[in-house]
């Protein structure tokens, strides 16, 4: 049943990331409703209040769009969607350089090995 | 709404303090986790708030009422051991809940049953052990309660089952109404909940929101857990 969880950093923050996957990759296309919170708790195993949370948070980011009686929309900003994908990506970069480091290479070898991993594969 | 509320509550068995002064507020709409290790009062707070048990001091209140008969007609209890007639059928069983609570939503509970294979007509006493457990489990959700005190409804059922049910309090979920679970399978429980409770020798030593706890501690509720219960 639902999603995994990492241990450690609070449920609803790691919703929060799920949801912005989606939205950067376009799972949930800009303009696009979202699933209601009933809905979403269910298909993650969550307390409705935590997607309750999660939710508030990326309208507090302005990424979703709360309508009074129809319920909850994605932004339909592509420029703000643009962004979030960048931003999401270049943690993820980041991360990898972190990580590629620690292993001890250099950050001329980390970009070699990545153009290198598109032929492998 | 405040739909559970203790006051300095106290129950003594003999010389042994099993609960020791609890206060505890508990607001509706929240799914709230009792835990602790085993012996120190969860079971106990649970029947004081169906009336199993009376006080021995302090005070309790359901939906602002001292438990009696009009606040057992709020509450849905399901015991940590097996409490129904085993020469009954499951359809039988289903009545009787009927016939007992007004609250009781039949379609909702033969839906449920539906869902999961169980056959009307099978005597309770003839189900393995896991499917008595959803038996009992889904007459106690059926209900249209303002509290649901589960006392331990996950141990003792294979891990499909304990999914099946924790989606089952999920599926129901009621913003005017109350969930308490006590349980030691925490990793299981801990996503479902607002609110962990943590007893220790009949005393709260923490009541807080498991993202609060996650986010202070950076440890899985689990993980706090045994780290304050250490041994």
């Amino acid at each position: 049943m639902g999603w995994k969880f990492d241990e450690g950093s609070p449920i609803y923050l790691q919703l929060c990331n799920v949801i912005k996957s989606r939205i950067a990759s376009g799972t949930y296309a800009p303009g696009e409703k979202l699933p209601p919170v009933r809905d979403l708790a269910l298909e993650a195993g969550v307390n409705p209040n935590t997607v309750q949370r999660a939710y508030s948070e990326l309208e507090r980011d302005s990424l979703v769009n709360a309508d009074r009686t129809s319920g909850r929309f994605v932004t339909a900003d592509e420029e703000k969607i643009r962004t979030l994908r960048d931003m999401l990506s270049s943690a993820c970069i980041e991360e990898m350089f972190t990580r590629l480091r620690e292993l001890g290479l250099k950050d001329e070898e980390i970009r070699a090995a990545v153009n290198e991993w598109g032929y492998l594969k | 709404m405040i739909t559970l509320k203790c006051e300095g509550l106290t129950k003594n068995y003999g010389q042994t303090k099993a609960l020791d002064s609890v206060d505890l507020t508990i607001e509706s709409g929240r799914i709230v986790g009792l835990l602790g290790p085993n012996g120190s009062g969860k079971t106990t707070l649970i029947k004081t708030a169906s009336r199993l048990l009376v006080p021995s001091a302090g005070k309790i209140e359901v939906c602002g009422m001292r438990p009696s008969e009009k606040t057992k007609a709020l509450v849905a209890y399901l015991p940590d051991r097996d409490y129904l007639p085993g020469w009954m059928k499951v359809s039988e069983l289903v009545g009787m809940y009927r016939d007992f609570f007004s609250d009781f939503d039949s379609a909702r509970a033969q839906g449920m049953m539906n869902a999961l294979g169980l056959d009307g007509n099978m005597l309770l006493r003839k189900l393995s052990k896991g499917n008595k457990e959803k038996v009992q489990l889904i007459l106690t959700m059926s209900r249209r309660a303002k509290l649901y005190l589960l006392d331990e409804p996950i141990a003792g059922v294979d891990p499909a089952a304990r999914d099946f049910i924790l989606d089952t309090i999920l599926t129901n979920y009621d913003e005017e109404a109350t969930v308490l679970i006590s349980t030691h399978l925490i990793s299981d429980v801990e996503k479902v909940l607002d609110e962990a409770i943590f007893l220790k020798q009949g005393r709260v030593v923490l009541h807080k929101p498991v993202d609060d706890v996650r986010q202070e501690t950076g440890m899985s509720l689990d993980g706090y857990f045994r780290e304050v219960f250490r041994c």
